[in-house]
């Protein structure tokens, strides 16, 4: 047994080292391209979202570039396999830091983001001439840009206080939702949004009776039919959940089995693999709060979009192009570098505060006091009525709702940011 | 009350059947042939998958016959090239062997079905309400999952026990020598064992795949929970397996309902303690823990299990 574990020691570490040498040899191909490092899990359960990120990352960079790049010169995008966990970030971190690369971005999970910001941070305070700067297009917990806000973090998607401050503002204009469940995956996502939830609703619609409000083992239910026996008892017009992954579609399944008529708003039924896996039973019952889904790039007549849609859709089937904030965040990125004639983390980060750019969605603004950028924000129901692309290949596409305005979407921030 | 009982009852029962059809073919390999199987969940998800591919073409009807017999016979000749090789160097070695089996599976799958979930959907033949109960639907299809789980154990028991083929696998297992010089050919019954057991979880994984959802990472969701299915039923024990899952799929059920701690019981004793403490925290937040749980305690009280035979 003893040997064994050694033999499993040695192949692990060299494993990795195989992994830290595969990478920067891939990444150093040209020495005066602006590197982005891409931090995400490019391998185990949430793979399929990092790839997502590597493929539409890639393609804008590339765009950009056939556009002429920024400044004369190209941005490529370092992938990094953080496997989903904040400790391997870290060491990514590193990684980008040795490699000359001054700007990393992150997406999914908010335990990477935390570690990612401490450790820019401390790295940016040890190394005043080989700064970094976070871009962070996913991770939504609010504290980044309230209690633990940083100077060299800057966030594209709304944070899930703003998210639920859109989902509320929604339900209560609907007079006919008078019974509201919450469920939610049991870790401090899950119990932010039904902390949050119930807060604002009883702020906006004291009227509006909470009648459940359950937290569930974060990825271990596999059937989820005695939570909406518990639903249906409870006469529930309205469900609120944070939950993704396979959390969320075995709960609309087990609905739709249980013929369950609610309305789910949520934050992640647009994920990667979500349409897919809710099929036909979300079909007008499920409803997102984004930044973008592909539809609206019809419903504005937006032809670069349009274009971006289906070149996108064409290459990487069934991958979609669904995530909006990547662009505005490189689109972003090139108008700072350009503003402030440099490539210079420090003079870039201070062209970016308060920077305002057109988007098709409208304009979006990198609010200044904490670094949240502010934009239009959309609700959207899956729905077999759907204008021109379905998602995934499933049938079914995300149809408007409503729309709220950046200003309306914007939540007041307690950041005391400590400027260089 | 009455209806949140029923319902727990019904949804138990169910998911009791669903892991059951899992276990059944596991038990079986261990049962039969002393291997413990890590690579079984993988076979579950192979069977969904090609299910789903199956069902493209032949509908889910063809793909309920053919994805399972597909499965087995990838049982048959992973046993008949890897396994029994191994088999020589001991358990250890093949536990290892299964073990790696699994992240080949995954990887197999994810190159040939791509990281995103498939859409395997329920027939439409079995796509209506069976009855509504309190105003809540039970689906055709799970009446449809209860029906076939009870008629695999009933065709498991009589293959064993009633028929000459059965009386022969039994035999080998206590007495493969013996066997052997009656001229029967004792590698091939292990190799059609390991079909068979593989098969069942392709089985398991037709009808199953569609009621979850049929994506890479349901292997890995599933493996675990029924290794505790076959501990806590005891490992070899068809019958302990039946025991174990209705025990799993009812006490994860009931969990689910009760949502009270146990300083709230406390206080409707008149007893103000602990509201803050451990002992605050909601019943049913425990749910997921209590299978491995009665694992931990069978294995140090009972380490055969419910109704198994040896003691090791």
């Amino acid at each position: 047994m003893k040997d064994y574990k050694g033999l499993v020691r040695k192949a692990v570490a060299g494993v990795t080292m195989a992994a830290a040498l595969a990478v920067p040899t891939m990444a150093s191909t040209a020495e005066d391209t602006i590197k982005i490092g891409l931090i995400d899990p490019l391998s185990g359960p949430f793979a399929n979202v990092g790839d997502l990120g590597v493929k539409t990352f890639g393609y804008l960079a590339e765009r950009i570039n056939a556009d002429g790049g920024v400044l004369g010169r190209d941005i490529e995008i370092v992938p990094f396999d953080n496997k989903g966990s904040a400790q391997e970030s870290l060491q990514n971190l590193k990684e980008a830091a040795d490699d000359g690369i001054h700007y990393v971005t992150q997406g999914l999970g908010s335990h990477v983001g935390g570690a990612l910001i401490d450790g820019v941070e401390k790295h940016n305070r040890r190394n005043p001439d080989n700064r970094i700067i976070y871009l962070n297009f996913a991770a939504v917990d609010p504290a980044f840009t309230n209690e633990q806000c940083s100077f060299w973090h800057f966030r594209f998607d709304a944070n899930s206080a703003m998210k639920m401050k859109v989902i509320t503002d929604v339900m209560a204009e609907q007079k006919d939702i008078k019974k509201v469940f919450l469920i939610n995956q049991d870790y401090s996502h899950g119990q932010y949004i039904s902390k949050a939830g119930k807060e604002m609703l009883a702020e906006k619609r004291p009227d509006i009776e909470i009648v459940g409000d359950v937290l569930h083992p974060l990825g271990k239910v596999k059937d989820f039919a005695p939570y909406i026996s518990e639903i249906k008892s409870s006469g529930a017009d309205a469900v609120i959940s944070g939950n993704w992954g396979n959390d969320l579609a075995l709960l609309v399944k087990a609905g739709a089995q249980a013929g369950l008529d609610v309305d789910y708003y949520t934050y992640y039924a647009a994920l990667v693999g979500a349409p897919r896996a809710l099929g036909k039973a979300a079909a007008g019952k499920v409803k997102i709060v984004t930044e973008f889904q592909e539809n609206l790039a019809v419903d504005r007549d937006a032809d670069e979009l349009t274009e971006i849609v289906e070149t996108f859709g064409d290459r990487y089937a069934p991958f979609d192009f669904t995530v909006l904030r990547i662009k505005t965040e490189l689109d972003m990125l090139v108008k700072a570098m350009e503003k402030a004639g440099s490539t210079d983390p420090l003079a870039v980060a201070k062209a970016m505060e308060g920077m305002s750019l057109d988007t098709a969605m409208g304009t979006a603004t990198m609010r200044a006091q904490d670094h949240q950028l502010i934009q239009p924000l959309f609700i959207s129901t899956l729905s077999e009525k759907y204008k021109k692309y379905d998602a995934e290949g499933t049938g079914l596409g995300w149809v408007m709702d409503s729309e709220i305005p950046a200003d309306e979407t914007a939540v007041a921030s307690s950041c005391e940011m400590e400027r260089p | 009350m009455i209806e949140s009982v029923v319902f727990s009852l019904l949804n138990g029962v169910l998911y009791g059947m669903l892991l059951f059809m899992l276990a059944s073919g596991l038990t079986l390999i261990f049962g039969m042939m002393g291997v413990l199987n890590f690579a079984h969940a993988s076979f579950y998800m192979l069977g969904a998958y090609c299910a789903y591919s199956i069902s493209q073409v032949l509908g889910f009807w063809g793909a309920l016959v053919i994805a399972p017999i597909i499965v087995g016979l990838l049982g048959a000749l992973i046993e008949r090239v890897g396994l029994r090789n191994v088999h020589k160097h001991g358990h250890v070695a093949e536990l290892l062997f299964t073990f790696g089996l699994v992240y080949v599976i995954d990887e197999l799958v994810i190159l040939v079905w791509g990281q995103l979930p498939v859409d395997y959907r329920i027939p439409e033949a079995l796509d209506f309400t069976l009855f509504s109960l309190y105003g809540s639907d039970f689906p055709a299809y799970r009446g449809f999952i209860l029906f076939m789980a009870v008629a695999m154990f009933v065709a498991i028991y009589l293959l064993l026990v009633r028929t000459r083929v059965g009386m022969i696998i039994r035999a080998s297992l206590s007495h493969p020598d013996m066997v052997g010089a009656l001229g029967h050919n004792v590698p091939r019954i292990f190799t059609f064992v390991f079909a068979f057991g593989t098969g069942l979880a392709g089985l398991a994984g037709v009808m199953a795949g569609n009621y979850f959802i049929t994506e890479p990472g349901m292997a890995f969701a599933m493996g675990p929970i029924v290794f505790v299915v076959v501990v806590l039923g005891g490992l070899g024990s068809l019958g302990g397996a039946l025991v174990a899952s209705l025990i799993i799929g009812l006490v994860t059920t009931f969990a689910v309902g009760m949502n009270y701690s146990i300083a709230d019981m406390l206080a409707s004793a008149g007893i103000a303690f602990g509201q803050d403490s451990v002992l605050g925290i909601n019943l049913s937040r425990f749910g997921p823990m209590l299978p491995y749980l009665l694992m931990v305690l069978i294995l140090i009280f009972r380490p055969r299990g419910l109704m198994g035979s040896r003691e090791s």
